[in-house]
Parts: C-alpha cells; sequence; structure tokens
C-alpha cells in the first residue's frame, strides 16, 4: 500500500470517529428515550419505519463504523501479530464490506 | 553506613540480572552506583557514559522499569527503600550488559531524512530566521534533543513495530520541516508519513513524559500528521 493510501486510512479514521463521536451520543440519548415506559417492538419500529430522518442516521452511522473499525484492526492485527502485507488489508477490507453489509441489513429492517 | 541492593543485568539478549551491595552515600546518582560497582566489585561490567552532567546523552539506562539518564537520577529519587533495578535501554539490541547497539536508532534518524538539506552555498548571504516567527518557535521545541535514546526506549509503538522510526527521528524530522533554510521537505514528509512513520504514534506520550529535556516529540509527531495529510491532499506526497 501507497505512503499517501496509507496516509488516507489515517484521515478517515480520525473523520470517521469524529462522525461516530455525533452519532453516539445521538443513539445514547434516543436509547433512554425509548426505554422510559418500558421497551416493545413495536413501540421502536413505530418511530423509525418509514422515517427518511432515522433512515439516514443510522446508515451514517453504519458507514462510520465500517471505515472506524476495519482501519483500527489493521493496526490492532498489524502491532500484536506483527502481520502486514496485502493479505491484511484484504482482510480488513472483508471486515468493512461485512460490517456494511450486516449493519445496512438491520437498518433495512427497521426502516422498511 | 547503610548499603544499597543493587540488580544489574548481566549477559547480552539473553542473560541475568546480578546482585551487587554498594555503599549508600548522600547525593548519589545511579551512574554513581554503576560506577563503583565496576571499579570495587566487578570490573567486568560494561556501561557507557561519558560527560556525567547530562550533556552527552550516553548514560541511559533502564532504572527500576524507567528508561532515565543515570548521571542526573539521584537513588533517592527512584528507589522504594533501599533497592535499585538497573538494565540496558528497551527496544535495542543488547551488546553486553549495559550497552545496547544503538545503530538502529541512529539509521532511524538518517532514514527520516534528519539530515540539513541547505538550499544556499556559503557564498550566498546568511539566511535571516525571525526569532518569533511561528517556524523558529516550533525549531527551538525540539532542537536540545541530544539522542540519548530514552524516548525510543520507552516507546510501546516501536516494541510492536520494529520498522517505526520512533519519537526522536520525527522529532528532528519536525525540527527540519520547520526550517526555512531546508530545501528537502517533501522527501522528509514522504520519509516519515504512513504505517512505519508518524501516523502509527498512538499518543501515549511517554516519550514526552519521559524526556529528561523536556521536549515533547508527540507534538512534533502531530505536527507532521498534519503536515502529511495537507501534502497528500495537494498530491505531494
Amino acid at each position: 500500500m501507497s505512503t499517501r493510501s496509507q496516509v488516507y486510512l489515517w484521515a478517515a479514521q480520525r473523520l470517521s470517529a469524529m462522525v461516530l463521536a455525533l452519532c453516539v451520543v445521538v443513539h445514547l440519548i434516543t436509547l433512554i428515550y425509548a426505554v422510559r415506559g418500558g421497551l416493545s417492538a413495536a413501540e421502536i419500529l413505530g418511530r423509525t419505519q418509514g422515517s427518511a430522518v432515522w433512515a439516514a442516521f443510522y446508515t451514517v452511522f453504519v458507514l462510520a463504523v465500517a471505515i472506524h473499525a476495519p482501519v483500527g484492526l489493521r493496526a490492532i492485527l498489524a502491532e500484536t501479530f506483527g502481520w502486514r502485507g496485502g493479505l491484511l488489508n484484504i482482510t480488513v477490507a472483508a471486515v468493512a464490506l461485512l460490517i456494511a453489509v450486516l449493519g445496512l441489513r438491520a437498518v433495512w429492517a427497521v426502516i422498511a | 553506613m547503610s548499603t544499597l541492593e543493587v540488580k544489574v543485568w548481566r549477559g547480552g539478549e539473553e542473560g541475568e540480572f546480578q546482585r551487587f551491595e554498594v555503599p549508600r552515600l548522600e547525593s548519589q546518582t545511579v551512574l554513581d552506583v554503576v560506577t563503583h560497582i565496576q571499579r570495587h566489585l566487578d570490573p567486568t561490567l560494561s556501561y557507557r557514559f561519558a560527560c556525567r552532567v547530562g550533556m552527552c546523552g550516553s548514560c541511559a539506562m533502564v532504572v527500576n522499569g524507567r528508561a532515565r539518564w543515570t548521571c542526573r537520577t539521584h537513588v533517592a529519587d527512584v528507589t522504594d527503600g533501599d533497592s535499585l533495578e538497573i538494565a540496558p535501554l528497551k527496544n535495542l539490541p543488547v551488546i553486553k550488559d549495559l550497552v545496547t547497539d544503538m545503530r538502529d536508532f541512529f539509521d532511524k534518524w538518517a532514514a527520516a531524512q534528519g539530515q540539513f538539506h541547505p538550499t544556499t552555498t556559503r557564498k550566498d548571504d546568511f539566511a535571516r530566521v525571525e526569532p518569533e516567527s511561528p517556524e523558529r518557535q516550533q525549531v527551538d521545541a525540539g532542537i536540545e534533543c541530544i539522542g540519548c535514546g530514552v524516548c525510543y526506549s520507552s516507546c510501546d509503538v516501536v516494541s510492536w513495530n520494529p520498522e517505526y522510526l520512533g519519537p526522536a527521528a520525527m522529532n528532528r524530522a519536525w525540527t527540519l520541516l520547520n526550517d526555512v533554510r531546508d530545501g528537502a521537505n517533501e522527501e522528509r514528509l514522504a520519509a516519515v508519513a504512513g504505517d512505519a512513520g508518524c501516523h502509527a504514534c498512538h499518543t501515549h506520550m511517554t516519550c514526552t513524559e519521559r524526556c529528561p529535556k523536556q521536549i515533547s516529540p508527540t507534538a512534533a509527531i502531530a505536527g507532521l500528521k498534519r503536515a502529511a495529510l495537507k501534502a497528500a491532499l495537494k498530491g505531494k506526497l
């Protein structure tokens, strides 16, 4: 991987961290608000189904996680197990794709 | 007179701690202790020192788990009771006893483009650098490094990634990046960016905490991260 790509990965992780900081706060506040009168699937779906705002919010959230976590995982695997090179990059790219697919599928499930 | 129980690393990469009893003296430094052992108890003990006053940077060792200059460390400041453990610097190959091979450390200074690349000749006039200019202030913050290796020995990222350039080399690169007379900043940024350079720093700040000169390599590395990203966005990396 070129030096420039490594720098862009670093920048992507920093930017996604900023997005995540905001998303996690909104998510936690919503969570505390949502369970006030007990938690039910119907109540959650009532809030999220057909909502463009929640769809956009959780799509951004999922994509930020799909960027942030694999970049961090790449550094952890390299530093802990000395694993470097092409196979590592392919592996973490696959993890990124997996997180994005599973996350977006979950968003779709509560929005559609 | 009370005695100090001292455990000193003996051997190379493989070895063990050897116990010595050293007379406890007032205002005694750790270097005094090591010197006493070599002169009076075991002349085969190997260690490095030169100036004894914190100028040369050659006597750094790991004392009770922390890398320090032994010449400027009073025994009273680092002992719990009357025991000391003295080991060679971490993250460097041990040659013998307390002496490490500093080659990797200095080779990385060179790899980080730690050399000055002049843009003028001796026939040109002196460069004028305003002492108050932001660039000169950045240089001032890091220029007093004497290359003792305390930061390199203390850095977790070096222990996890042997290719990592380390705090001192990047501090040097940062001082040159801010030297308005230097003409090799594109090459320098390319040398210090990425997985083996500034972007691998976890900002643990151990280098900054342990630097005997109170330099902050962490701040220098943060500056390099920003400069490298700017260069990448401009297509100059």
